[in-house]
C-alpha cells in the first residue's frame, strides 16, 4: 500500500505545470462535451457548478453521483492527461525555458485563462464567483504588502476598496451612462472600454491619496498606531459615503457599464500579482522586510524607512482601489454598507489563512476562502462557525499562515520536472 | 582636517545628563578606541553620532559636512557605517539579501524599476550582487550567502554584520562591542577581520571595546569613559597607566 502511494506520488512529482493545465483544459472540455447528459443521468438536477460542494451539502442523498461527477470529469481526466502528456511537457516546457522567459509565461497564463474561461461559461454564477475571487486576490495580495511584507497592521483595506469603487464607479457613470445622479453621458459609449483601464487608475489614485492622509501620521512611530487611525479612516469612508448625495448616499450607486468582463479582470489580477511580485523581489522592496525586522539596523544601513513605509502602504492602498473599481463593475452596483467591518474580516482572514510575507501565500488565502466560503453557503449560518474554526486551526498549527516566507519565482514555477532522485 | 569632529556634544535624558561636553577628533584611516564601564555611555555616545539621537548640544561635523539632527539614514549614506552590540540582523532575510540592502542609497532604478522589472534593474541588481558576494567573500562566508543570517552560528553573525557594515561603503566605521561574547578563538579571528577591513579599505575605526587587551592592540588612541564623561584620552600605554582609568575600572584599592 505505501509502496503504491509512493509508485503515485513520485509519477506525478515529474509532472509540470504545464503537464497539469492541458489536463485542466481537457477536463473542462470534457464537461462541455458530456457535462450535461452525464449530470442527467446521474440524477443530479444540473451540472455540479464548485465541484459538486454545494449539491453535497444540500442533498446528501446526492453525494455518490456527485463524487462519481467529479471523478470522472475531473479528476480522472486531469491526473491521466497530465500523467501521459508529461514527457511531452517536460520537453515543450524545456524548449520554451531557451526563449525568453515571458514567451512561457504567456503560454502559461494563455492556457489557464483557457481553462477558466470554459470553466466559467457553463454557468453564470461560475463566472461571477471567478471575477469576485481574482479580485480577492488582488486585495489580499496588496493588504499583505502592508500586514506581511512591512509588518504592520492595517484595517483601512475597505476603506481604499470604497473610494476606488466610488472614484471609478463616478468616472464611467457620469463620462458614459445616461444616470439621474450624473445627468447625459458625456462621451460616446464606443470609447468606453478603452477609457475604462482610465477609470481603474483612477480609482486607485483616490485610494492612494486617501492612503496619504493615513500614512503621513501614523508612519512617524512604529506600533499600534497604525491599526487604530487605520480603523479609523475605514469608518470615516463608510460614513462620508453615506452623507454624500451626489454618489446616492446609502442607497448607493448602480448603473455601472457592463465593461469589467473576465479578460479585464483577469488581465488586472495578472498586472496586479506581477507588479506587486516585481517590486518586493527587488532590493527596494525587501527594505521593507528590514523594516518589519530591525528598523533600527535598516535606517542604520542608509534605508529611508520613512519613505519606504509611506511608498508601500501607498502602493498598496492604490490597488485595493484598483480591486474596488473593478468590484464596482462586476456587480455593477455598490452601496457604502459592503466597505465595513465584515469585508475587513474576510480580507484579513485570507491574508493570515494564505501567509504572510507570500505570493503564494496571497493567491491560496483568497482563492481557498472565497471558495470555501460559497462551497458553505447551504450551511447558512454555520458557515461562520466552520471558517473561523478552519482560521484558528491555521493559527494554531501554522502561526504565519499555510505559505508563509515562500518567494514566487516565476521560473520555477513554469520549468520542466525531473524524476527526483533517490 | 580630521574625517570627524565632535564638539561639546551633550544629551540629556530628562534630568539626567547621559553624555556631557563630548569632544572627539578622527583622522582619516586612524583607529580609535572607547572604553569604559558598563552603562558609561558609550553606545550612546555611537547613537549621538549615527543620529539615533539628537544631541541637546553640541555639533557633529563628518566630512566637512556638519550632520548634527540629520536622519540616521542621511547620515550613513555620507559613510557613516556601524555595527551593533547586540547584532540587530534581519530576522526573515538571507546573508546575501543582508548585504544587498545595505546598498540601498546606491541603488537609482526607483520605483519604475522595482514594479516592471526593467533592464537597468537587472543591471544594477547584479552589480550589487557582486559587491555583496566580494565583501562576503572577504569575511569568508560567501558559501553562507543563501542561508537566512539568524540559523547562522554566532561568529558568522557578526562577520554578516561586518559585510553588511561595510557594504554601506564607510569612511569611518563604528564598532559596538564587536567581539561580545566571543570565545579566545573567534577573539582572535575578529581582530585579524579588523585588521584587514582596516588595511584593505583604509577606513577609520572607532571602537567600543571591553576588554582592554584587544583596544590596546588595535588602537592609536583610546579614550576612556565614565558617566558620559571623558576622563582620560591617550595612547593604549598612558591610558593603561592613567591612575583614573584604573580607578574607574579596578576601584580605588587597586591604587594603594
Amino acid at each position: 500500500m505505501k509502496q503504491l502511494k509512493e509508485n503515485i506520488r513520485s509519477s506525478f512529482s515529474r509532472v509540470p505545470l504545464l503537464g497539469w493545465l492541458f489536463g485542466a483544459l481537457i477536463a473542462v472540455w470534457l464537461e462541455h462535451l458530456a457535462g450535461d447528459p452525464l449530470a442527467a443521468a446521474l440524477g443530479l438536477p444540473k451540472i455540479p457548478v464548485l465541484f459538486g460542494c454545494v449539491i453535497m451539502l444540500k442533498k446528501p442523498v446526492l453525494i455518490p453521483a456527485a463524487v462519481i461527477y467529479v471523478l470522472l470529469i475531473y479528476a480522472l481526466p486531469v491526473a491521466a492527461v497530465a500523467r501521459l502528456s508529461a514527457s511531452f511537457a517536460n520537453r515543450l516546457a524545456a524548449r520554451m525555458l531557451n526563449l525568453p522567459i515571458f514567451f512561457s509565461v504567456a503560454i502559461h497564463l494563455g492556457l489557464l485563462y483557457a481553462v477558466l474561461h470554459m470553466w466559467s461559461e457553463m454557468s453564470a454564477y461560475r463566472v461571477i464567483t471567478l471575477k469576485l475571487t481574482l479580485i480577492a486576490v488582488m486585495l489580499t495580495l496588496s493588504l499583505n504588502i502592508i500586514n506581511g511584507y512591512m509588518g504592520e497592521f492595517s484595517c483601512s483595506h475597505p476603506g481604499f476598496m470604497a473610494l476606488g469603487a466610488y472614484a471609478a464607479s463616478a468616472f464611467t457613470v457620469a463620462l458614459f451612462v445616461e444616470d439621474k445622479l450624473f445627468g447625459q453621458a458625456l462621451l460616446p459609449s464606443a470609447l468606453g472600454p478603452f477609457m475604462f483601464p482610465l477609470a481603474l487608475i483612477a480609482g486607485g489614485m483616490v485610494a492612494a491619496l486617501g492612503a496619504l492622509a493615513i500614512a503621513i501620521p501614523s508612519f512617524r512611530t512604529r506600533g499600534d498606531y497604525l491599526a487604530i487611525i487605520s480603523l479609523a479612516f475605514m469608518f470615516i469612508v463608510k460614513s462620508m459615503i453615506e452623507n454624500l448625495e451626489v454618489v446616492g448616499g446609502p442607497r448607493g450607486l448602480s448603473s455601472q457599464p457592463d465593461w469589467a468582463n473576465l479578460p479585464t479582470v483577469f488581465g488586472w489580477t495578472v498586472a496586479c500579482v506581477w507588479i506587486i511580485n516585481n517590486f518586493v523581489r527587488s532590493t527596494l522592496g525587501k527594505a521593507l522586510n528590514a523594516v518589519r525586522d530591525e528598523e533600527t539596523a535598516a535606517n542604520a544601513m542608509t534605508v529611508d524607512t520613512r519613505r519606504t513605509k509611506i511608498i508601500a502602504f501607498l502602493f498598496a492602498a492604490f490597488w485595493a482601489g484598483v480591486a474596488g473599481g473593478l468590484f464596482a463593475h462586476v456587480l455593477r452596483y455598490v452601496n457604502p454598507a459592503t466597505f465595513g467591518i465584515q469585508k475587513l474580516a474576510e480580507v484579513l482572514a485570507m491574508v493570515y489563512f494564505g501567509g504572510l510575507n507570500s505570493v503564494y501565500g496571497s493567491i491560496v488565502g483568497a482563492v481557498s476562502l472565497s471558495l470555501l466560503g460559497e462551497a458553505l453557503r447551504p450551511l447558512e449560518i454555520l458557515k461562520w462557525l466552520i471558517i473561523p474554526l478552519l482560521l484558528i486551526l491555521v493559527m494554531i498549527f501554522r502561526p504565519t499562515g499555510l505559505v508563509a516566507f515562500k518567494e514566487f519565482n516565476v521560473k520555477n514555477l513554469v520549468k520542466p520536472r525531473q524524476r527526483r532522485k533517490e | 582636517m580630521p574625517l570627524l569632529r565632535v564638539e561639546k556634544m551633550s544629551l540629556d535624558f530628562g534630568g539626567l545628563r547621559a553624555v556631557n561636553s563630548y569632544d572627539l577628533e578622527i583622522e582619516p584611516g586612524q583607529v580609535r578606541g572607547l572604553i569604559g564601564p558598563n552603562g558609561a555611555g558609550k553606545t550612546t555616545v555611537f547613537n549621538l553620532i549615527t543620529g539615533v539621537y539628537r544631541p541637546t548640544e553640541g555639533n557633529i561635523i563628518f566630512d566637512g559636512k556638519k550632520i548634527t539632527g540629520l536622519q540616521p539614514h542621511r547620515i550613513a549614506s555620507f559613510g557613516l557605517g556601524r555595527t551593533f552590540q547586540n547584532l540587530r540582523l534581519w530576522r526573515h532575510m538571507t546573508v546575501l539579501e543582508h548585504v544587498k540592502l545595505a546598498q540601498y542609497s546606491k541603488i537609482s532604478y526607483g520605483l519604475i524599476g522595482a514594479f516592471f522589472g526593467t533592464s537597468g534593474r537587472r543591471r544594477e541588481e547584479a552589480a550589487i550582487e557582486d559587491k555583496a558576494y566580494s565583501l562576503l567573500e572577504l569575511m569568508g562566508i560567501d558559501h553562507l550567502a543563501d542561508q537566512v543570517a539568524l540559523n547562522l552560528p554566532y561568529g558568522a553573525q557578526r562577520r554578516v554584520e561586518m559585510a553588511r557594515a561595510l557594504a554601506t561603503e564607510p569612511k569611518i566605521l563604528f564598532l559596538d562591542e564587536p567581539t561580545a561574547g566571543m570565545n579566545p578563538e573567534e577573539l582572535a579571528q575578529m581582530m585579524a577581520i579588523i585588521r584587514r577591513i582596516h588595511a584593505e579599505f583604509g577606513l577609520a575605526i572607532l571602537l567600543i571595546e571591553h576588554r582592554l587587551k584587544m583596544v590596546m592592540e588595535l588602537c592609536e588612541i583610546v579614550q576612556t569613559l565614565v558617566f558620559g564623561e571623558v576622563i582620560a584620552e591617550g595612547t593604549p600605554d598612558e591610558i593603561q597607566n592613567d591612575p583614573k582609568v584604573i580607578e574607574a575600572y579596578l576601584g580605588t584599592e587597586a591604587l594603594h
